[in-house]
């Protein structure tokens, strides 16, 4: 059954929030999703354009005031 | 009642917390109130940092090593017994040769590990220097290098983040100095959308990169090399041809923490402000270990290690918490042979390093023996 894993990486500026997205990809299942909190508005816009180039899945980018909530399903 | 400590792992964390907790519970230690032990891997302890100078020859090997037993304080009984399980609901860890350590409180200071198989080909087609081995055969590759193209490639999750920048400007450096650059062509890869994770670093490096014909090559994570046909190729579908392949492998924690089931990858879900493991109200995680997304660096395991030592003397003598870890990481970056700059950040405070000068890379050069005092915990 997949999984949906946390990182929260608000505040974090190295190695800051899609990093952490890659390292995580490279131990989780494929179907599971990763959520990655970040206060860096600049990752509701790197984590769905390195997504698209690699061929994982966006489930959905939040804005939560404080900061952004980003979903990525992995593909393959 | 003893209170006995059990720091497994003797790298630069744990060898900091063991030689800071002595310095404050003399007399515990002395009347057997509190007890330290370490067990470990090696009965070397190595300056990681200086792995950096041996492909250039920059740095005398022997001057990476010191006898562990030396480093740590005598009071601290070493074992060369690498923990095999850590059973942290019954309190024990159980070591290669059979033993069962008991505890009351652990600190688990097991750091990463490199892991080129985990990329098809990078074992055989690309060269590194974050170990001594690898390290020395870049070296000989270097010496027998007359020109071609470099890639320096970098992977996630990886340790020492601003390696992959100092070794690309000094690989420059150095094969200018050869006269070789005229027919050298290095290429940089790195992860993400620009070239280092600490957005001031990246602003600093694209401009350096470009002055001195530095090509690079963003959001690239290797699929995989081919080390006949002398490519590496990335999940993003770009294939690059080399001559000599640098990488930073990526990294995994220590086989025990997965093999005790204590976290995914080898890093275990750590409280970023208190260290401790998630679940746990006497288990302590300082370095590498962590699973907090902050730098993999000896500078954040010193300032972790600070702070665990701060609050287990607290809580050993007067039963309270002291302080909270606030993120503190603190790094040299050698912008290439001559020159360095410096960059610290905490939870709060963003990076912003000056401007690259020879004062800083020559404070670099003599904290690389300085190390030793803090892995004695007087610095």
């Amino acid at each position: 059954m997949a999984e949906r894993k946390l990182i929260d990486a608000r505040g974090a500026f190295c190695p800051g929030p899609l990093m952490e997205l890659i390292a995580t990809l490279k131990l989780v299942e494929i179907g599971d999703e990763i959520e990655v909190l970040s206060t860096d508005k600049g990752t509701a816009m790197d984590v769905p354009e390195w997504v698209a180039k690699v061929g994982h899945e966006m489930v959905g980018t939040e804005d939560k005031g404080d900061h952004w909530s980003v979903v990525v399903r992995k593909a393959k | 009642m003893s209170n006995r400590i059990l720091i497994v792992g003797g790298g630069l964390a744990g060898t900091i917390i063991a030689n800071g907790l002595c310095r404050q519970l003399g007399k515990e230690l002395r009347t057997g109130k509190v007890s330290i032990s370490m067990i470990g891997t090696s009965d070397q302890h190595m300056y990681q940092p200086g792995l950096l100078y041996v492909p250039f020859g920059k740095i005398r090997e022997a001057e990476l090593f010191r006898d562990q037993r030396k480093v740590l304080d005598r009071r601290v009984p070493y074992h060369i017994d690498p923990a095999t399980n850590i059973d942290v609901d019954a309190q024990k860890v159980t070591t290669q040769s059979g033993k069962i350590y008991e505890y009351d409180y652990l600190v688990i200071a097991t750091g990463s590990r490199l892991m080129p198989q985990n990329i098809p080909g990078m074992e055989e087609g690309a060269h590194w220097f974050y170990d001594l081995e690898g390290a020395r055969k870049m070296r000989d590759a270097l010496t027998e290098f007359d020109g071609g193209k470099i890639i320096v490639n970098v992977n996630a999750p990886h340790k020492c983040p601003v390696a992959p920048v100092e070794i690309t400007f000094m690989l420059y450096d150095f094969l200018n100095d050869k006269g070789l650059m005229d027919k050298t062509e290095i290429t940089y890869t790195y992860p993400i959308g620009r070239l280092h994770a600490l957005e001031p670093v990246a602003e600093w490096a694209k401009p350096a990169m470009d002055e001195y014909g530095i090509k690079y090559e963003t959001f690239f994570n290797t699929k995989e090399v081919d080390p006949v046909g002398k490519t590496i190729t990335s999940e993003e579908g770009v294939t690059l041809p080399y001559d000599m392949l640098v990488t930073i492998p990526p990294h995994n924690g220590a086989e025990v923490i997965t093999d005790s089931g204590l976290g995914d990858g080898g890093w275990v879900p750590t409280d970023k402000k208190k260290l401790l493991r998630e679940g746990s109200d006497n288990v302590f995680i300082c370095g590498d270990t962590t699973n907090i997304p902050i730098s993999k660096a000896g500078s954040t395991a010193h300032f972790e290690a600070d702070t665990v030592i701060d609050n287990l003397v607290s809580l050993l003598t007067e039963g309270r918490w002291a302080r909270d870890y606030d993120g503190k990481v603190f790094c040299f970056v050698e912008t290439g042979m001559k020159t360095g700059t410096y960059v610290w950040f905490d939870y709060t405070t963003p990076p912003n390093p000056g401007a690259p000068s020879q004062m800083i890379h020559w404070f670099k050069l003599a904290y690389n023996r300085l190390y030793w005092l803090s892995a004695r915990g007087l610095l």
